[in-house]
């Protein structure tokens, strides 16, 4: 780790948690992890307890792995890879029920299915595999932040115009409640999170034209 | 360099194992945690169902513990005879599971309702006052949405028949059309409502539309615009379970005394 210093992190590591965000997001430029931003995006509380559950496995398991990436035999490197992440998940999810009951309620299976989550796979196998344990760390925060980026904004505007309301604080009156506005069903379903995730990667790549696809 | 086939097995192994202790490591830990969850999520259900706490009110696990202790009394129902029973713990027993299991249920004709068995024993709620004599009677029920079961509770009068509130605490209905179930407005429909006609049969429906007041139509419940599915299956769900092979003989035993 040669790189000069700036701050807290040098180069290599601020990129490892920078990149993920705009320039390398895992959802938006990957597409990698839309069945839970699809699932888990109607309310934000949902979508942040996501997110921090994300963020603990995807750490957890890109540190583990590259601490033992050097021992790992290759013939079975994505096994130990998956059962690290399985075990991961499974106390994540024994830890929700034990202290967030509610939220975890509503994730109901969306937790457990972390372990298919392309993103935890993609980063063990992509770059924990190949990186020293502070990297890994930092790579795993920079992309679940990307991940979680993404949740919340889409969960922002489908609460927000779905159910008029923020975090579980009511902002628009509803109809049925004598107010005046009409929750937009389509926000509620899940094809509305595919259009607000289409609206981010459009925005995205306007602004930054390198991600679009070549024809 | 390939790693011999013992390194291999070898390292399999120990991931295995470390991974295993864990995970069962974590589960230990937290079960008591996680048990009491479960608990006091079913016991705030029939808190509200009862009227005594209102709908995602925030109450400490103690208080919510202290009102169901003071106001909320399990009792066993033998679905055989249709009386109170003391063969099964009403505070642990399982009716889930039981309804499963061959050995602990028993089959019923086929009903539009859809269940195929009942547990021989049941759980009911009797909400108390103060001086210990019963308000209400809450009863468990469950019956078929559109994509899934819908399972709740539905709180009676002491006269069995007034509807005192309904509630469903697990069910995986399209979110803003047959979810409305969950809506506190339309669960603030039903108190008041008959379940009976006056000749004693199960009478109360959701009908299509908005139902009136009370006195008008005394059985009807209004309907959740765009689930039609849905409101039937709650209809239904409502006709088994206070009917012949649900709780309606052990209503009348309650209602005339004799229910032990």
């Amino acid at each position: 780790m040669s790189a000069p210093r700036s701050g807290v992190l040098n180069k290599q590591q601020r990129e490892a948690l920078i990149d993920p965000l705009f320039n390398n997001n895992p959802i938006a430029l990957q597409v990698l992890g839309i069945c839970s931003a699809l699932a888990v995006t109607t309310k934000m509380e949902t979508a942040l307890v996501m997110s921090a559950a994300l963020t603990a496995v995807l750490i957890g398991s890109n540190v583990s792995v590259s601490l033992i990436r050097n021992y790992i035999p290759s013939s079975i490197r994505i096994v130990v890879q998956l059962t690290i992440i399985a075990s991961l998940v499974i106390v994540t999810d024994q830890v929700l029920k034990a202290f967030l009951f509610d939220v975890s309620k509503q994730l109901s299976v969306f937790v457990g299915l972390i372990i298919t989550n392309c993103i935890v796979m993609g980063r063990a196998e992509a770059y924990a595999m190949q990186n020293g344990p502070v990297l890994s760390f930092w790579d795993g925060l920079g992309n679940s932040l990307g991940y979680s980026l993404i949740l919340v904004f889409v969960a922002f505007f489908r609460e927000l115009f779905g159910s008029g309301s923020l975090l579980g604080i009511q902002l628009f009156e509803l109809a049925t409640e004598g107010g005046w506005y009409t929750p937009n069903g389509l926000m509620v379903l899940a094809p509305g999170a595919f259009f607000l995730i289409g609206f981010f990667i459009w925005g995205l790549r306007a602004w930054k034209p390198d991600q679009q696809e070549a024809y | 360099m390939q790693p011999s086939n013992t390194y291999t097995i070898g390292f399999a192994a120990a991931v295995c194992v470390v991974c295993s202790i864990f995970v069962s490591g974590s589960a230990v830990a937290l079960k008591d945690r996680q048990d009491q969850n479960k608990l006091l999520d079913k016991q705030k259900k029939v808190l509200a169902v009862a009227g005594l706490m209102e709908e995602g009110q925030k109450l400490s696990p103690e208080e919510i513990q202290g009102l169901f202790d003071t106001r909320i009394k399990a009792r066993a129902v033998d679905m055989d005879t249709d009386k109170h029973s003391d063969a099964v713990d009403a505070a642990t027993h399982d009716m889930r599971k039981a309804a499963k299991d061959p050995a602990l249920s028993h089959e019923v004709e086929a009903n539009a309702c859809k269940v195929k068995r009942v547990a021989n024993h049941t759980i009911v709620y009797h909400v108390v006052d103060e001086a210990g004599s019963v308000e209400q009677v809450i009863l468990p029920i469950h019956g078929p949405g559109l994509w899934s079961t819908l399972y709740g509770f539905l709180a009676l009068e002491t006269d069995t028949t007034t509807i005192k509130g309904i509630t469903f605490y697990e069910h995986a209905e399209t979110p803003g059309l047959g979810g409305e179930v969950d809506n506190p407005k339309w669960k603030s429909r039903w108190p008041g409502r008959k379940a009976f006609d006056d000749k004693g049969n199960v009478a109360i429906k959701v009908i299509k539309g908005t139902a009136g007041d009370i006195k008008k139509a005394p059985h009807e419940v209004d309907g959740l615009s765009g689930a039609t599915i849905t409101g039937n299956g709650v209809t239904h769900t409502a006709h088994f379970w206070l009917g012949e092979d649900g709780f309606g003989p052990y209503l009348q035993n309650f209602k005339s005394g004799g229910a032990g």
